[in-house]
């Protein structure tokens, strides 16, 4: 069978321009080549800068923000589509290959109409008509299971739910028949149980227009369910590739394997004492337009211990931290904290009560003043509520750091000169400064690639055991929660669905809810989707 | 900071900044005349004992043009400096509280840029006592109702952000929210407004001088003496364009400057690198 799409060799540069230094050229791609046949679909991982997506839009020639292929060959169907030119390319582009981006909300106009957009590309290219285009895009919304699809294409961008705008970004893709599309993570930006309808629809809409597919991702659980092959990617380079089966059950690089085991610890969870550390009463609130965010919620955290609250986008459960710290005042209800009420607004709590409250943020970059080092980062809450100064507060700083496992040399530097995971622990360094009772982690990983996130887990956990620190620890993962939590709480449009500890909440029977968010998450197992889908439709078929 | 790495462009700016202040501060030192003297005939040609040549009354050019450095580059800094100080800290505690405090500001500010400034300058400039505070005064209040609208609309950019919110959760106060959080990421284009409102300052006093409102005669200032040779310039007499090439020279000079200082903290490891 002949190769559609041949990679050899490809080598991609870009020139960065550090502050203060002479710019320099550093390799994103370096080396990579694969092959990809009609109606397969090829996986590629790595975390963040690994170079997936610059392989991904090389398939259609494309450099993005000053990245240019310098080296190496890009065939579709024999022709080498580098040699194009500009007018030769644009007629591959949108046709033969066509691209998904991640955020679909960004990637669309909000302007016009979905269906004009959806069948855009197939009109200009003259590969169909419009009345035609309009019939392939009705059979494609319908293949993607959308609802009303009739009617689908008439609705503006923001009449949609995400999922929804994921998936009919898909069907444009799909519109002009192309020999191959790049899917550039497009579920990632999506909650679990949109997750999977979206993984489901194109999985679906793949094997019934036998496209070709690039599959690009972080999560090796998701790729695991919907491509034939996987190449594991880091630094620009290929560290393994072959297909699913041998990717996931054996493993030949320690990088993989590490890939394939993240996140399968498992801790017990501490039993549930009478005396609680935090205690939330049936607490409701609402924004100032009068709309109610939360709705007579009741849980409690004992000392030392972990409380997970799992839900998806907009079920409060960051808006329960809000309420927690102040920001958001309850408007119903109570909160003690070792056994005292908690004051409710932010602005008349004595500093004794903020400190013992810290907050880690899910975004380090925006968490922290980009002007200040990290010496004055961690240093203020010294200062601020212990008084340190001068060589007393270096020296804390400095014991703080090597607390959070980074070394002395980074205490001089800005957020912008750390990675990722080293501002997250910045961050965390600067609650421990307060010297906190209880920590509120508002989804401090989910921005992070995997195995850096589990280097945060570990070390959240190690404070944990070292000085007796409670955690608020919010997330959609469950694998998390069952990494680090003793009770669980989840939630759904602001309300308090279950709770309990672990080992009760996430053992059968559970409420509707629950089951589907368990079911929705991606298992490091092949065939996983197709058994949630065929146990979703027994069950409804049984109702 | 090396000062290899300084451009060109700003070398040039500072130099001109120097050199003006250098004549304001050492004016009766280094002008050849006095700044009210009367040394020859009206508008006399320059030659070598006069280098810019004589005004409308026979007064030295270059020694006028030295003693109005003084007047003009120390009024227009004051005016800037006091404009800025005021409009960043109102439109600051504005942007961080919010609310009533925001409502209420931001409304007479509204009142304040409705009526033309240079007519509000006039009408409060005939009324209160001809004095060089006064004069300050005035037009830095009016000069800084620009530099609150800037100020409130890059600071609600910040407040919003993540970093603020965990220093109200520390409890800072809002004095520290407002100078140590916010105005260090909100300076590139508050530096850049500087700049401008300068040179603005400049060409607003001059203007007011020019109407008879700002520097009263016979003191020199740049501005003034535009005016005063104005009529010249009928009778292909360059006098006033001897000031007014002054004028736009600082106003260059100090624009350079700026805009270097802009690159420099922009540029600056944890900048946001925009502006």
């Amino acid at each position: 069978m002949p190769e559609l799409l041949s990679v050899r060799n490809l080598k991609i540069e870009a020139t960065s321009y550090p502050p203060g230094e002479p710019p320099k050229c550093i390799t994103i791609v370096d080396g990579v080549s694969f092959d990809l046949q009609k109606g397969k679909v090829l996986g590629l991982i790595g975390e963040s800068g690994a170079g997936k997506s610059t392989i991904g839009l090389s398939a259609l020639a494309y450099g993005r923000g000053g990245a240019e292929i310098t080296g190496g060959e890009v065939s579709l169907n024999g022709t080498n589509i580098l040699a194009l030119g500009k007018t030769g390319i644009r007629k591959v582009r949108g046709a033969h290959v066509c691209y998904v981006a991640q955020s679909a909300a960004a990637a669309f106009n909000p302007a016009h109409r979905l269906g004009d957009q959806v069948i855009e590309a197939s009109v200009k290219h003259g590969l169909m008509t419009k009345d035609e285009a309009r019939k392939r895009a009705l059979y494609l919304f319908r293949v993607l299971g959308l609802p009303n699809p009739e009617t689908f294409g008439d609705r503006f961008p923001h009449q949609v739910s995400g999922g929804q705008l994921q998936r009919a970004m898909t069907a444009m893709a799909l519109c002009p028949n192309p020999e191959l599309i790049v899917f550039d993570e497009p579920t990632t930006a999506l909650d679990v149980t949109t997750q999977i309808d979206v993984l489901a629809a194109i999985k679906h809409a793949i094997e019934e227009t036998d496209t070709a597919a690039l599959y690009i991702t972080h999560d090796l659980a998701v790729v695991a369910q919907i491509s034939d092959d996987i190449m594991v990617l880091r630094y620009g380079k290929t560290v393994e590739y072959g297909s699913v089966q041998q990717i996931i059950e054996a493993p030949t690089q320690d990088y993989t394997r590490a890939l394939v085991n993240v996140r399968q610890t498992a801790r017990e969870e501490a039993p549930d004492q009478s005396q609680a550390l935090l205690k939330v009463d049936n607490v409701s609130a609402q924004y100032s337009n009068g709309f109610k965010v939360l709705h007579g919620v009741s849980l409690h955290l004992c000392k030392g211990q972990t409380l997970a609250i799992v839900g998806e986008s907009g079920s409060g459960k960051s808006t329960l931290a809000r309420v927690i710290t102040g920001l958001l005042p309850p408007s119903d209800g109570n909160i003690t904290f070792e056994g005292k009420a908690l004051t409710p607004e932010l602005k008349r709590r004595p500093r004794d009560e903020l400190r013992r409250i810290q907050l880690i943020y899910q975004m380090a970059d925006t968490a922290m003043n980009p002007r200040q080092t990290v010496r004055d980062i961690i240093g203020r809450p010294l200062t601020f509520y212990y008084g340190l100064r001068g060589a007393a507060k270096t020296a804390r700083v400095k014991e703080l750091l090597e607390q959070i496992e980074m070394s002395n040399g980074f205490i001089d530097r800005y957020p912008a000169e750390l990675s990722g995971g080293q501002k997250q622990r910045v961050a965390i360094a600067r609650a421990l400064a307060a010297k906190p009772e209880l920590i509120l982690c508002d989804e401090p990983t989910s921005a992070l690639d995997p195995l850096v996130a589990e280097g945060i887990l570990k070390l959240l956990m190690k404070l944990q055991t070292e000085s007796q620190l409670s955690y608020v620890f919010i997330t959609h993962d469950i694998a998390i929660v069952r990494a680090i939590a003793d009770s669980v709480a989840v939630m759904h449009r602001g309300r308090l669905v279950r709770f309990g500890p672990k080992s009760q909440a996430l053992s059968p029977p559970f409420d509707d809810y629950t089951d589907l968010l368990l079911k929705s998450v991606p298992e490091m197992e092949l065939g996983w989707l197709e058994r949630v889908l065929t146990s979703r439709r027994m069950a409804s078929a049984g109702n | 900071m090396r000062l290899r790495e300084i451009p060109i462009t700003a070398w040039i700016g500072i130099l001109g900044i120097a050199l003006a202040c250098f004549c304001a501060i050492f004016a009766p030192l280094i002008a050849p005349y006095g700044e009210t003297e009367v040394v020859g005939g009206v508008w006399q040609e320059a030659d070598a004992q006069f280098f810019f040549g004589l005004d409308n009354l026979g007064r030295d050019i270059l020694s006028r043009l030295i003693y109005g450095a003084r007047t003009t580059l120390s009024v227009a800094l004051a005016a800037t400096v006091i404009s800025f100080s005021l409009g960043i800290l109102l439109s600051f505690i504005a942007a961080v509280s919010g609310g009533l405090i925001d409502t209420v500001f931001s409304r007479f500010n509204d009142l304040m840029m409705s009526i033309p400034t240079l007519i509000f300058a006039l009408v409060v400039l005939a009324v209160l006592p001809q004095h060089l505070i006064v004069l300050i005064l005035v037009m830095a209040v009016l000069d800084s109702t620009r530099v609150y609208r800037l100020g409130r609309a890059v600071a609600l950019d910040v407040a919003v952000m993540e970093f603020v919110e965990a220093a109200r959760l520390r409890g800072e106060g809002t004095a520290w929210i407002i100078f140590r959080e916010i105005l260090p990421n909100t300076l590139s284009p508050l530096l850049a407004e500087f700049g401008l409102r300068f040179a603005f300052s400049i060409l607003f006093l001059s203007t007011l001088s020019f109407l008879g409102l700002g520097i009263q005669p016979p003191a020199a200032d740049w501005g003034g003496m535009v005016k005063d040779n104005k009529d010249g310039i009928i009778f292909g007499i360059s006098a006033a364009l001897v000031p007014g090439t002054a004028i736009a020279a600082l106003a260059i000079c100090v624009n350079l400057v700026v805009d270097w200082l802009l690159k420099r903290t922009s540029s600056l490891k944890g900048g946001r690198g925009d502006a």
